[in-house]
């Protein structure tokens, strides 16, 4: 069964995105001089415990997608959200390493840790505070963490 | 000019400079949206003036020369970018700006806007350290060769600490605003504790060691000053001003020749700065009087009465173990309690304090902080519990290395046996 092992944001797939990209292009946007103030882009890294996920039919695991559900309709409709996807299990990661032209692939992630990556959004804000806001309402804050970072934009 | 003259104009203009520093660069960056590059032209700026104000005198309006000044700096560099297109819209702004501000450009008319550029500075997504270093870069106008011998790093440390605190701020965003209310009260103690960390980094200097690090100890009041101006509103501000002035009052006091620290019991009261124990007084009435008390307004309430207490005996150990409690109520920290704990064995006889100390030591979150243990061991031996002190005593010198310090302990303990 794929959700053996549910991730806490797999239900992200199951929300609607029509209409989203549409509502993006239409939002007006500042064109001056001051690029910083224009919307930036971040990407926010949701890492959890597998070991201690709810497990699928439980009703932690309701709450758990309720409340992602939720905090997911609430970006869509405020057009913050750029994308956001759940991922599969560590157990199911490949790490590559490319070293002198010979391709060298293994089980699993590079390093071992307590917190495993589960899951991303892209959102647009105006600023960290912003984003920081955002991050602190994705329902895995509460029992993980979440990493912002910046995407990178070349002039 | 003579040299010896020439030497003492550029000591004035350096003076000048660093006086405007914190508020040019700030309006510079409203209009720059870049600190780095704000920090740049500004430099530039100040560089002129080296040139040009032993010439032709300095300007009515030093302010104004610096910032308009450094505008044109900024123009001109965004002119020799190579990405150039990219920067028109910003190079419009900017010469709009420049040619408004014309020949009525006074300092007056420069909206402060320090408020927002030290929010930035102490953002909470910058690391303690850097908070703390460009806030006295922007803010205080130290150069960072200053703030590296404050610190006690090598110039290149603190230089690249600097330069990757303005590249996050920039790449990630860090907004430079004054922050909404919901982030206001958080964000605001954020700003307090950067400015307090910088006093005890000073305060922790002794006499032996570099005049720079007690430096710290008036650039923070200067920040404090600066900050309680700008939020009148915030009594915490005043409060920790307050309690910065308090502090100071006793530095040149605390310790002797050699850099050996004195307590404060044994301190010699005549070299306490009357001046500033009045000064810290009055502000945090005014701040108290506001009605809404914090850590600060109690840390300096408690510095206070230390302060106007003729001698150490003459304590009013009551109202400062009052005053504790409050304090623990805000701020539940073992320390705190510890704190409590001595008030209440000064006011009520070493007896009373003895269950909150027994009770702290069993938590074990102090074991290994060598102030409670010669705080137990002391309260022990004034309770007349001889074996318990002796016990204590040797936990306390597990934990001491002044040397000094080692031979009182040695010595209590001496007593204990005897």
């Amino acid at each position: 069964m794929e959700y053996a092992t549910a991730r806490w944001v797999h239900f992200l797939r199951n929300v609607d995105f029509k209409g989203y990209h549409s509502s993006i292009k239409g939002r007006p946007r500042w064109r001056g001089y001051n690029r910083e103030s224009c919307q930036m882009k971040y990407m926010c890294l949701i890492y959890g415990d597998e070991a201690k996920h709810p497990q699928p039919g439980t009703p932690e695991m309701g709450q758990l997608m309720q409340d992602y559900m939720a905090f997911t309709k609430d970006i869509q409709e405020k057009s913050v959200m750029v994308a956001g996807d759940p991922l599969q299990p560590v157990a199911t990661a490949t790490t590559v390493r490319v070293r002198g032209g010979k391709t060298d692939t293994t089980d699993g992630p590079f390093a071992e840790t307590k917190e495993q990556l589960g899951g991303y959004y892209i959102l647009e804000c105006k600023d960290l505070d912003e984003a920081i806001a955002y991050a602190a309402r994705i329902p895995t804050a509460a029992s993980g963490s979440i990493e912002v970072r910046p995407i990178m934009v070349f002039d | 000019m003579t040299p010896a003259s020439l030497e003492q104009t550029r000591a004035a203009i350096k003076g000048i400079a660093r006086e405007e520093w914190g508020r040019v660069l700030a309006s510079l960056v409203g209009q720059l949206r870049d600190l780095a590059l704000a920090e740049d032209v500004l430099q530039d700026a100040v560089v002129a003036a080296l040139g040009h104000w032993p010439r032709d005198g300095v300007p009515a309006q030093p302010r104004a020369w610096l910032l308009q000044t450094a505008r044109r700096k900024a123009i001109d560099r965004l002119r020799r970018d190579a990405n150039f297109q990219a920067k028109r819209a910003e190079l419009a702004v900017l010469h709009e700006l420049d040619r408004q501000a014309g020949q009525d450009d006074l300092d007056e008319s420069i909206a402060d806007e320090r408020l927002r550029l030290i929010f930035t500075c102490c953002h909470p997504a910058l690391a303690e350290a850097a908070r703390v270093a460009l806030t006295l870069r922007t803010l205080g106008g130290l150069a960072t060769e200053e703030i590296a011998r404050a610190f006690l790093v090598p110039e290149a440390t603190m230089a690249q600490r600097l330069t990757r605190a303005k590249r996050k701020i920039k790449a990630a965003g860090i907004p430079y605003e004054v922050p909404e209310p919901d982030l206001w009260a958080e964000r605001l103690g954020s700003v307090l504790s950067v400015i307090y960390l910088i006093f005890n980094e000073g305060y922790a200097a002794t006499s032996g060691e570099a005049p720079t690090r007690g430096e710290l100890c008036r650039e923070a009041i200067r920040l404090g000053r600066i900050l309680a101006q700008l939020v009148p509103e915030e009594p915490e501000a005043a409060g920790l001003l307050a309690l910065m002035l308090l502090h100071d009052s006793r530095r040149v006091a605390r310790s002797d020749a050699q850099g050996n620290l004195i307590t404060l019991e044994q301190q010699d009261r005549a070299r306490w700065d009357q001046g500033l124990i009045a000064a810290g007084a009055r502000l945090l009435e005014s701040a108290l009087a506001q009605g809404s008390p914090g850590p600060y307004q109690i840390q300096a309430a408690i510095s206070a009465i230390h302060a106007q207490a003729p001698s150490a005996t003459a304590t009013d150990w009551r109202q400062i173990t009052l005053l504790y409690g409050e304090l623990y109520a805000l701020q539940p920290s073992p320390v705190v309690r510890l704190n409590a704990a001595v008030a209440l064995s000064f006011a009520e006889g070493a007896e009373a304090a003895l269950p909150t100390l027994a009770e702290l030591e069993r938590q074990g979150a102090l074991a290994s902080y060598q102030p409670f243990h010669a705080a137990h061991a002391d309260t022990l031996r004034r309770a007349g519990r001889k074996t318990a002190a002796a016990k204590a005593y040797r936990q306390t010198l597990a934990l001491t290395r002044n040397a000094a310090e080692r031979r009182f302990l040695e010595g209590r303990l001496g007593d204990m046996l005897g």
